[in-house]
């Protein structure tokens, strides 16, 4: 049994309650913070424990709360951001739904740290029974008087506000979701300044998931070292996976980074293996927008070592023959799923999600979506196959914030692994709309891929 | 502060952004900008029409960016070089980048009364290929007229945002922005309410596509057969310096004066755009230069000179140093 830290009392009965929280060593961390330590100290425990984002791009927490600026009679804002909007990403919410107050304490823990005298939640506005939850958790708390004005007499004011948003992936993006917060129009900002220069109303600001800002409260609880002992390398501590897609088990798992992909797929432990006792034919690895994967590559890399679910491991091979693990939603595919079919679907997202405000982005990925509806319903030409790399290659990287990026890579990849299936779609469009393409005839292990040409 | 851009070398102020000190050298090096318009605060990095590649980040940091930048939007620092022209990799990206403003664009030049100065088509002109690669229905919008002088039609916006900054920083009211997302935004007045400003007009001079059109010029004339005046007037609201357009005696256009990156001296009133339209209103200054590269000089005030052949040869040039210097001065 892998050791869990945010999840370790998650089938207590009543745990959403404050009650039960408190009896459950809940509010410990927070003692602790504002008691005996210094808001140096819990930077540096943050700092030592290696916490890397959980959000997706896994940019180190501690790292990211050291470059807040802090300018005097300027006030600091702490932002959780719960706008989980990705594709197969659903850890936040049931974080939020079942143990809200593992959320609150660890903002009010991290708020201390900053030294924010405000901090908000900004949840996806769907998500409205969660905003219930938190509002009620809070309301719990700040009648306990761990929030409010001088708590535990430490001198500390706290306050934390929910804030529902309107449902757009891209508030996601953390200079969007300030936006957004501000009241405006949620279009990404042009970055540099960055946040934690200029953020909320022009104040510093760190913007962190929600499953970050929960991992502060056993990394106050516990040292920053006993955290950093959990995981490998650079890739420490626990990770939620939201597993989903033709397994046995879905569900969100708390894992110790580091355990192989093959275990988390087949172990009973996990995800139990593949439904209905068919095979595994992709993983998307990381939430929609990391490369998509085939089997054998996810299993094992390129050089024919086992693949770890950690930073590290998953990004081994680059673009090339790696993915990244992103947001931890980890989404499975059997030998009968349609990886056309899926890629399009990803693609209409994108489509539907993109802000419009530069030019690539919002043409590109409609552009996109449109010729992989016609690969998918057999009008599709085999030219269609490299316009869509092209294009994907024209939006990734010249556009303001990562959302470009990740409406590109879920269709790069595809072609590249799975090129086959594609161009079966296009010469077979009668058959491919009866039945789906199956396994393809990988060569495995991959032969290693050519180093790439270095850029000038 | 040193900045090398295609290898040229220059000196600029602090917290001057890469396009900024690109146009201070001047020339083919300049990149493009279609949504950055330097009397906007906030505008640009929109459209990616002006990414470069930073080769070297600083002096201190000599480290390259990772990805191309915004270079509206991108400050110098000292020692840094920038790879506009000279870098396949920003040709490529520019490319791209006018391909997908193309897409969705209905190329209806012939009848649309900015071509001659549109942006979008001296952009595609430069930097597009010649034929399409999109096979799909374009997008497109019914036509709103904002108020009774303006006319917008979204079928040609590129979404650069510029006059949604002329509504918000010149007039009092946030009256027009952008509604819906991706590619369905679109640019509106809130139900589609008349924009009623004294300075409202000036976002038909912003616009660097035929999207926002004057409705007392639609149709009038096209701009290359119209002459180009410089000339004043004593107005209580704006400088009164402006643009006017002859079709023959009559003025059939006032504009703003914009300067070779199409961007205006002065932002004019309404009363100067759209009423004032009698030779009898304005102090006449003479003609208005225009560059000898735009289709609006063609026939008129200057002509290709001097001609190609003596561009080429240093001999000629030097035969004729008195006559070069002046004829290549603009």
């Amino acid at each position: 049994m892998g050791r869990k830290l945010l999840l370790e009392h998650i089938n207590v009965p009543g745990i959403n309650t404050f009650d039960v929280y408190r009896q459950n060593g809940g509010y410990r961390a927070l003692e602790k913070a504002l008691k005996t330590m210094s808001s140096d100290d819990i930077v540096e425990e943050v700092k030592k424990s290696g916490l890397r984002g959980r959000g997706g791009a896994g940019f180190p927490t501690g790292m990211k709360w050291s470059f807040l600026a802090k300018p005097e009679g300027k006030a600091r804002y702490l932002v959780c951001n719960a706008d989980e909007s990705e594709p197969g990403t659903f850890k936040d919410r049931y974080l939020m739904t079942y143990i809200p107050h593992l959320l609150v304490e660890g903002m009010i823990v991290s708020s201390f740290a900053l030294g924010a005298n405000t901090s908000y939640i900004y949840v996806r506005g769907e998500m409205m029974p969660q905003i219930r939850i938190l509002e009620k958790a809070i309301a719990e708390a700040k009648a306990a008087g761990f929030l409010g004005k001088n708590i535990l007499g430490s001198g500390f004011d706290h306050e934390v506000y929910v804030q529902p948003g309107g449902g757009a992936y891209i508030c996601g993006e953390e200079t969007a979701l300030i936006e957004s917060l501000e009241g405006k129009r949620g279009n990404p900002r042009i970055k540099p300044p960055f946040p934690a220069i200029s953020g909320l109303y022009n104040c510093p600001t760190v913007v962190n998931n929600v499953e970050t800002i929960a991992a502060v409260v056993p990394i106050v609880n516990d040292s920053g070292d006993e955290y950093a002992k959990l995981g490998i390398g650079r890739s420490t501590g626990t990770k939620l996976i939201s597993a989903s897609g033709n397994l046995n088990k879905p569900g969100v798992y708390e894992i110790e980074l580091g355990v192989s992909v093959e275990e988390f797929i087949y172990s009973d432990e996990y995800c139990g293996g593949i439904a209905n006792g068919k095979r595994l034919k992709a993983v998307v690895a990381g939430g929609s927008s990391v490369p998509i994967l085939p089997a054998n590559l996810i299993l094992k890399t390129a050089n024919g070592e086992n693949r770890l679910m950690t930073y590290e491991s998953l990004a081994e091979g680059g673009f090339a023959t790696g993915t990244m693990l992103g947001s931890g939603g980890f989404v499975a595919f059997d030998e009968d799923q349609c990886i056309v079919r899926n890629t399009w679907n990803f693609s209409r997202f994108y489509h539907h999600e993109s802000c419009g405000q530069c030019s690539p982005c919002r043409e590109g990925t409609g552009w996109m979506e449109k010729v992989l509806h016609r690969l998918e319903y057999g009008h599709g030409k085999l030219s269609d196959i490299d316009l869509l790399v092209d294009v994907s290659k024209k939006i990734e990287g010249n556009t303001i914030c990562p959302l470009g990026d990740a409406a590109a890579w879920p269709v790069a990849s595809a072609i590249r692994h799975f090129r086959d299936e594609f161009e079966w779609h296009v010469t077979n469009p009668k058959e491919a709309m009866e039945r789906n393409f199956g396994l393809a005839h990988y060569a495995d292990p991959l032969p290693k891929p050519e180093p790439e040409l270095s850029q000038n | 502060m040193k900045v090398i851009i295609d290898g040229i070398t220059i000196d600029v102020e602090p917290g001057t952004s890469i396009l900024n000190a690109a146009r201070m050298i001047g020339g083919e090096i300049v990149p493009p900008a279609m949504c950055y318009y330097s009397k906007l605060e906030g505008s640009g990095g929109k459209c990616r029409t002006c990414l470069v590649k930073v080769s070297k980040g600083s002096e201190k940091d000599p480290r390259p960016m990772p990805k191309l930048v915004a270079s509206c939007r991108t400050t110098v620092m000292d020692g840094m070089e920038v790879q506009n022209i000279t870098s396949p990799e920003v040709k490529e990206a520019r490319k791209g980048v006018v391909e997908m403003l193309l897409i969705n664009h209905p190329l209806d030049c012939p009848v649309c009364d900015q071509a001659g100065e549109c942006h979008l088509q001296d952009l595609s002109y430069e930097h597009g290929s010649e034929a399409t690669r999109y096979e799909f229905e374009r997008r497109t919008f019914d036509r709103i007229d904002i108020g009774d002088k303006i006319q917008l039609h979204m079928t040609r916006c590129i979404l650069c945002y510029r006059c949604v900054y002329v509504a918000d920083q010149l007039t009092e009211k946030r009256e027009h922005g952008i509604l819906g997302r991706g590619d369905a935004s679109e640019i509106s007045t809130y139900i589609e309410k008349a924009i009623d400003n004294d300075f409202s007009g000036n976002v038909i001079d912003v616009c660097p596509v035929g999207a926002l059109t004057d409705k007392t010029f639609r149709f009038k004339q096209r701009v290359w057969f119209s002459k180009p005046v410089d000339a004043h007037r004593d107005c209580p609201t704006c400088t009164g310096k402006v643009a006017l357009w002859y079709k023959g005696e009559d003025v059939i256009r006032v504009t703003g004066r914009k300067d070779v990156y199409g961007e205006v001296e002065d932002f004019i009133c309404n009363t100067c755009r759209f009423e004032k339209k009698n030779t009898s209103d304005w102090v006449i200054e003479g003609p208005r230069q225009i560059s000898n590269r735009s289709v609006i000089s063609s026939n008129h005030y200057e002509q290709l000179a001097p001609p190609p052949v003596v561009r080429k040869n240093l001999a000629l040039q030097a035969a004729n140093k008195e006559e070069f210097e002046r004829a290549t001065k603009h």
